[in-house]
């Protein structure tokens, strides 16, 4: 197994305000990475600064060459796609309008996301600021898939879901990391449990743990240290 | 009841003009958050080349009128992607500098224009059938206001189209609504940022044109006195909101006739009032997002 992104002392401010000091980490070829802390550590920003969202210096590295200096379509017309936290669709545009315009490729892989997402379908001509909160993540994750991607990052797609669609989200997850490594930011330990392999845990901007997911959260003692939770 | 006639068409057509140069500057608003100051030029020089080829062509005849139309919203256009390309864009997400940028290139158009132009209006000659009036349940309005009117509802039309059913037009609309998303979707927004300046551009220079009829000249001024109420009406109409543009383009000609007129030529006081008003009740404007 090697490293299809690698991350190296990277460091982002947002409005004047480190957020992220010295981070680094890799996210394998394959399978699920999950990146923990606590609220506010500063995991979604990791990620828009991988992406370039937010202005950033270090190193990072997609399949082995440098994108810290890409601007952020660039990078994520490489392969890289984003689900952000809350979503972020857009609410003015209908279902399919979020749809299209998140096409990338001439035989997008509607298939796939008819059938994750049947309820979509149904819904296409709907405004997308009018859709349930779990209905809105179904749009952000469908936006990602619809595309082949090399590397998927993911930020809390689980924020806010009932129990129900927490199983749905986690068994789109699941299919979608049979095909495409992923970098996923989730708080519940459960869904990581069931479907990540390796972890990364960040407090205060820095790495502070790093291994295989379940060993971590087989450790009761890191667990409560680091998360503030028992596993 | 024909001078209210009068009053209320008239405002129409004035509200034209004024919704030819603010579905630009609102739509550039939307999108890039430019507050674009040079817009006013982008009218002015559509208005003097307009007029320069359209007479050539056939001054005061329908033939030179079209080329003149034609003439400005290229020229419109193309002053606007020179600017974006060249100004705007090396200063991206520099708000401050962006606007001090556009306000620096309307002030050096202008005084390069009255360079050449010289600083007093030009007397234009009109089609004479827009020298004509049709008479409106007693009112006789000018031809000229039904001109406008059908212009700027041709160019509301098309700009709603295009945006709708458009890739580009999909793109824009998104990001008027969050840019950052639509980068993060493997967007280039930046060619979007060139079609709305482009667009823009192109309506305020034919805008130059109409207003070359309305008014009876051309001058290197003609843009700039008019960037003002387009500002008032951008912000009243909601910043980024083509339709509260449209909307409040003729709602303020409106009263602005009616308060000149009823009111002892207290127009531009009214319409400034009006403003206070809806940024007191609605900060937004009228078909505005909440910031
Ligand atoms: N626009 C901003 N202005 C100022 N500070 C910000 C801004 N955005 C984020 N921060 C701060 O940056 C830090 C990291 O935020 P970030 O969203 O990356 O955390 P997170 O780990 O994703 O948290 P959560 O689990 O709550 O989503 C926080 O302390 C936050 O308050
Ligand atoms: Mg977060």
């Amino acid at each position: 197994m090697s490293a299809l992104l690698h991350v190296e002392g990277l460091r982002a401010r947002v409005g004047g305000q480190q957020v992220v000091e010295d981070v680094s980490l890799d996210v394998a070829d394959t399978g699920v990475t999950a990146l923990l802390g606590r609220n506010g550590v500063g995991k979604s920003s990791t990620i828009k600064a991988i992406l370039g969202i937010i202005e950033r210096d270090g190193t990072v590295e997609f399949d082995g060459r440098p994108i810290d200096r890409l601007r952020t379509d660039r990078i994520v017309r490489q392969g890289v796609a984003y689900v952000p936290e809350d979503r972020e669709v857009f609410a003015s545009l209908t279902v399919e309008e979020n749809l299209t315009l998140a096409t990338r490729q001439a035989a997008p892989n509607r298939g796939l996301v008819d059938e994750l997402f049947p309820e979509l379908r149904e819904r296409a001509r709907q405004r997308a600021g009018t859709l349930s909160g779990g209905q809105q993540q179904m749009v952000s994750l469908a936006r990602a898939l619809l595309n082949d991607n090399r590397l998927l990052l993911v930020d809390e797609p689980t924020k806010g879901l009932s129990p129900r669609l927490v199983g749905e989200v986690t068994r789109v997850l699941r299919t979608a990391a049979e095909q495409t490594p992923m970098l996923l930011v989730e708080q519940n330990l459960q869904v990581v449990r069931e479907i990540a392999q390796d972890v990364v845990v960040l407090s205060g901007g820095r790495v502070v743990h790093r291994g295989a997911a379940l060993e971590f959260l087989d450790d009761q003692d890191l667990v409560h240290r680091h998360l503030g939770v028992a596993a | 009841m024909s001078t209210l006639v009068l009053l209320l068409i008239t405002g129409v057509g004035l509200g034209a003009l004024y919704f030819l140069v603010a579905s630009g500057l609102s739509l550039i608003y939307g999108l890039m958050h430019v507050l674009n100051f040079a817009h006013g030029a982008f009218l002015s020089l559509g208005g003097l080349l307009g007029w320069e080829v359209g007479r050539r062509v056939g001054d005061g005849t329908w033939g030179g009128l079209l080329v003149s139309m034609l003439v400005g919203m290229l020229v419109g256009a193309l002053f606007a992607i020179v600017t974006e390309l060249v100004f705007i864009r090396r200063l991206y997400n520099r708000h401050i500098e962006q606007v001090l940028v556009t306000v620096g290139i309307g002030l050096a158009a202008v005084a390069l224009f009255e360079g050449i132009w010289g600083s007093d209006p030009i007397i234009t000659t009109k089609v004479p059938w827009l020298r004509q009036t049709t008479e409106v349940v007693g009112a006789r309005v000018p031809n000229h206001i039904w001109l406008l009117i059908g212009v700027a509802v041709v160019v509301l039309l098309a700009i709603v189209l295009f945006l709708r059913f458009t890739r580009f037009g999909l793109v824009i609309r998104a990001g008027v609504e969050n840019r950052t998303m639509v980068t993060a979707l493997g967007i280039d927004v930046r060619t979007a940022f060139t079609i709305v300046f482009a667009i823009g551009g192109a309506a305020a220079g034919l805008g130059g044109v109409l207003a070359s009829v309305y008014y009876g000249n051309v001058s290197a001024h003609q843009g700039t006195s008019l960037l003002i109420y387009a500002f008032i009406v951008t912000v009243i109409g909601g910043l980024g909101s083509l339709t509260g543009a449209a909307i409040a383009s003729v709602l303020i000609a409106v009263l602005q006739q009616l308060a000149n007129f009823y009111l002892g030529g207290t127009g531009d006081l009214i319409i400034v009032l009006a403003l206070a008003a809806v940024l007191l009740v609605r900060p937004s404007g009228l078909l505005g997002r909440a910031a």
